[in-house]
């Protein structure tokens, strides 16, 4: 069994900002809910019915109120405070990475279609190279994916990128990420599609630059042959 | 089945046939009881499709055991399998039936109809007639509900939250009947909610005893009476949106439909602005009914009492702006982020209120280790996780990695199950006595406790780490997934604690069933209870009260040094030799 609360290892720039931020969490969570079981326990010991006992008369303590209340008040908005500064660095529309390598990533039941630019290098084009179920990108580039779908709402979810957002039929959402290590990693559809939802995974290929360059002059060649 | 509820308090319903006595009754504490047994009815259902989905994620593939399968057609589990598009629907409907069925009623229709009259001091509901309407509309409803696993294409496969575009067209479901059938269901439904609810407003506002000032009124009436006014505000919401799709399904509208310029996110600003409420709505009463019972069983006042007043506003409140949190990964605005989380992670202030004060109730009490106190204790300690796990959620960025995974089913079913279903239990085991006028069976309750306890945290804690691991919720299969494939064998334990969990269930419908009948007669105020409630009989007769009680207190008298008793009935006179009455009744309460 795996019971461990640690995140798995991420392969994205702000992966490790939102680990760690998710660590602070699980720390003050953790100490908070340690302590208050514990008391919670002890009290249930300690104030147990025995003959002859009788409870104070304690109608409360607005010092105590107050005190409990600030408490949560602060650290809760501390914490809202930190996850805004990463919020806004990884969905903030001014801080999208200028020159990122563009893809259109397009989503129907159950599969994820990916668009490269073709030789022309203008995304949405009809040379544009087609990659089913694979997201090819490069590694060490800042990378926009710009989501659709053609049916229902899906979700693509890159777990050790710690990416995820919904497909919207209608509207094109950008999102951003740059992945840290080549190699494959899973895809996955994180929102309720259809029936066939539980299979529409796919996997998302890194390279190095060149290799990535290599793939797409492959693609195209096998393109025009294909015409 | 109504054959159980009438013994022993016949004598009340004088002059009543049997048909007015026990199925069109207007009768608060009867309605209550037929919502009792309703929404358990329901819950058992809720309870067997969560059996049927824990089968499939543990044992994945493998045919239903105890040759179930012969009994489900081959549009559903052929050979016992279960097939994925029957998955989503048991998804759907669990969480439906749960939600929608059982632990709604179970909280404002059982204890809302119970507890708000007798505890004000009042003869009866506002409208008892609505009343009864409203009772009325909730079987209609169920089997409506219920119908739709027969109809060709199955029940409704969206998810409970049916986000269209899906939910729009059998196109994309194979549900095309069902999904229909589902939004009529509901939309009927809400009827119930709202007729019930106005009733709980007026009568609170309306027909409160001599002397129950609104710092008067015992927690659980607080409670109900802020749910009710979420149900009257936030029911109405769902069933507009409920009937815009059903248009959008049968007459080619496309208020969500993108084709003709439908909006999708829009279906999830209108169902979340519904949907959070509503889980205040499902949470509120059980804080409620926990602050009477560890107030009653350790003997001491609700600590803090006004400010758990306050927090119950302040829930309400804060309930109604954040439901942009369900949406941060959904397209919506990412400006709108930050003020959900502000106002998300503000929640949880009350919330700390109320567990402190719980806390600080029990902290030199003299603490009875009766049913109803352990399941309280236990709701204090599982909404505890439950809301800390919240804090996760409602940070933006981490919901990135964990929407839609399994820690927001670990989350959800803190809050709801710890939380509510624990409180529920609390809630019936206390009042269970000035219902059925006899106590609950102490040993079969604390035999089902302490299952209960055990294997609920076994079942749904390591939830959390399925989620930390990246697996998905709502996938019939997870193994198709390389990377989730070493989960199984957590899977596979969680599956079998909620076997346990699930048959712990029926010691207490044993219990309750046999308590009613057999139980040991229980008095007026078996609990040396202060509440109004307590000073008519077990089970009160028509009209509760012999003659409209005074109140003189506030409900949580209790271990009062100038006493010999550790109780004082909110309605025993003012012994005018020792203490005077004071000029202003506000100030008899504490403060």
């Amino acid at each position: 069994m795996n019971l461990s609360w640690l995140m798995p290892e991420s392969v994205s720039t702000f992966g490790p900002a939102l680990d760690n931020l998710y660590y602070v969490i699980l720390w003050i969570t953790g100490i908070v809910f340690v302590v208050t079981e514990v008391i919670l326990v002890y009290f249930m010991i300690k104030y147990r019915h025995k003959e002859g006992r009788k409870a104070e008369y304690i109608e409360g303590s607005s010092k105590a109120e107050w005190i409990w209340t600030s408490a949560t008040a602060v650290i809760v908005i501390a914490i809202a405070f930190y996850s805004k500064g990463i919020w806004d660095e990884i969905r903030h529309p001014d801080m999208f990475p200028e020159n990122a390598y563009e893809l259109n990533v397009t989503a129907r039941q159950y599969e994820w279609n990916a668009s490269y630019a073709g030789p022309d290098g203008v995304l949405g084009t009809a040379d544009d190279i087609l990659s089913r179920n694979q997201v090819h990108i490069p590694v060490n580039e800042p990378v926009i994916v710009n989501l659709e779908s053609e049916d229902v709402i899906h979700s693509f979810f890159l777990p050790e990128f710690r990416v995820k957002h919904d497909a919207v039929p209608g509207a094109v959402w950008p999102i951003w990420f740059e992945a840290t290590q080549t190699g494959e990693f899973p895809l996955a559809c994180a929102e309720l599609c259809g029936l066939g939802h539980y299979r529409m995974g796919g996997t998302l290929i890194v390279h190095s630059r060149e290799d990535f360059d290599n793939w797409l002059s492959e693609m195209q060649m096998e393109a025009e042959d294909g015409e | 089945m109504s054959n159980h509820i009438g013994e022993g308090h016949s004598e009340g319903h004088h002059d009543q046939g049997f048909i007015k006595t026990y199925i069109f009754s207007t009768d608060h504490k009867m309605i209550a009881k037929q919502f009792l047994i309703t929404s358990l009815v329901f819950l058992a259902i809720g309870g067997i499709l969560a059996a049927m989905i824990r089968w499939q994620l543990g044992f994945p593939g493998q045919p239903l055991p105890f040759n179930l399968g012969a009994i489900l057609p081959d549009s559903m589990a052929p050979g016992g399998i279960i097939l994925p598009e029957f998955y989503n629907s048991l998804v759907t409907m669990h969480a439906t039936f749960m939600v929608f069925f059982a632990l709604m009623p179970l909280m404002a229709g059982v204890f809302g109809n119970l507890l708000i009259p007798l505890q004000i001091g009042a003869d009866d509901m506002a409208f008892p007639r609505i009343n009864m309407l409203s009772f009325w509309i909730t079987p209609v409803a169920g089997a409506i509900m219920l119908a739709s696993f027969f109809v060709e294409g199955g029940a409704a496969g969206a998810g409970w939250t049916s986000y269209a575009p899906l939910s729009t067209s059998g196109e994309w479901t194979g549900v095309y009947m069902g999904q229909i059938l589902w939004l009529v269901s509901l939309i009927i439904l809400g009827f119930s909610s709202i007729t019930g609810a106005l009733n709980y407003v007026t009568t609170v506002i309306a027909m409160r005893a001599p002397g129950m000032t609104w710092f008067r009124i015992p927690l659980a009436t607080w409670s109900l009476f802020i749910t009710a006014w979420l149900l009257l505000l936030a029911i109405p919401i769902l069933t507009g949106g409920l009937i815009l799709l059903l248009f959008d399904q049968t007459i080619g509208t496309a208020f969500f439909r993108p084709e003709g310029s439908g909006e999708p996110l829009m279906w999830q600003h209108i169902f979340w602005f519904f949907g959070h409420p509503e889980v205040y709505i499902l949470i509120l009463p059980a804080m409620g009914f926990v602050s009477e019972v560890i107030a009653n069983r350790s003997r001491k006042p609700v600590f803090g009492y006004h400010s758990m007043v306050v927090a119950i506003v302040a829930i309400a409140f804060l309930g109604w702006i954040v439901w942009g949190h369900h949406m941060f990964q959904s397209g919506m605005n990412p400006f709108l982020g930050m003020s959900f989380m502000a106002t998300t992670v503000v929640i949880a202030v009350p919330s700390a209120i109320k567990t402190f004060n719980w806390m600080g109730t029990l902290w030199k009490g003299d603490i009875h280790f009766d049913t109803p106190l352990l399941h309280a204790v236990s709701f204090v300690a599982l909404f505890v996780i439950g809301g800390l796990s919240g804090i996760f959620l409602a940070s933006a960025p981490v919901d990135i990695y964990l929407h839609d995974t399994y820690f927001i089913v670990a989350h959800l079913h803190y809050v709801l199950v710890g939380g509510s279903l624990f409180g529920i239990f609390s809630g019936i085991t206390f009042w269970f006595p000035k219902m059925f006028g006899r106590m609950m069976n102490e040993g079969l309750g604390k035999i089902h406790w302490v299952i209960s306890f055990i294997a609920y945290n076994l079942a749904f804690f390591p939830m959390h780490n399925l989620g930390v691991q990246g697996m998905m919720r709502r996938i019939y299969d997870p193994n198709q997934y390389e990377f989730l494939q070493s989960l199984q064998s957590t899977n596979t334990f969680i599956s079998k604690s909620v076997f346990v969990f699930a048959a712990a269930q029926i010691i207490f419908a044993v219990n309750f069933f046999w308590s009613m009948k057999k139980g040991k007669k229980a008095g007026d105020n078996p609990w040396d209870s202060n509440g109004l409630e307590w000073a008519c009989p077990s089970p009160p007769p028509h009209g509760n009260f012999a003659e409209v009680p005074v109140v003189h207190r506030g409900p949580y008298e209790y271990s009062h040094p100038d006493r010999e008793e550790d109780f004082w009935p909110q309605d025993e006179p003012i012994d005018l030799g020792n203490n005077a009455p004071s000029a202003n009744p506000e100030n008899e309460y504490g403060e």
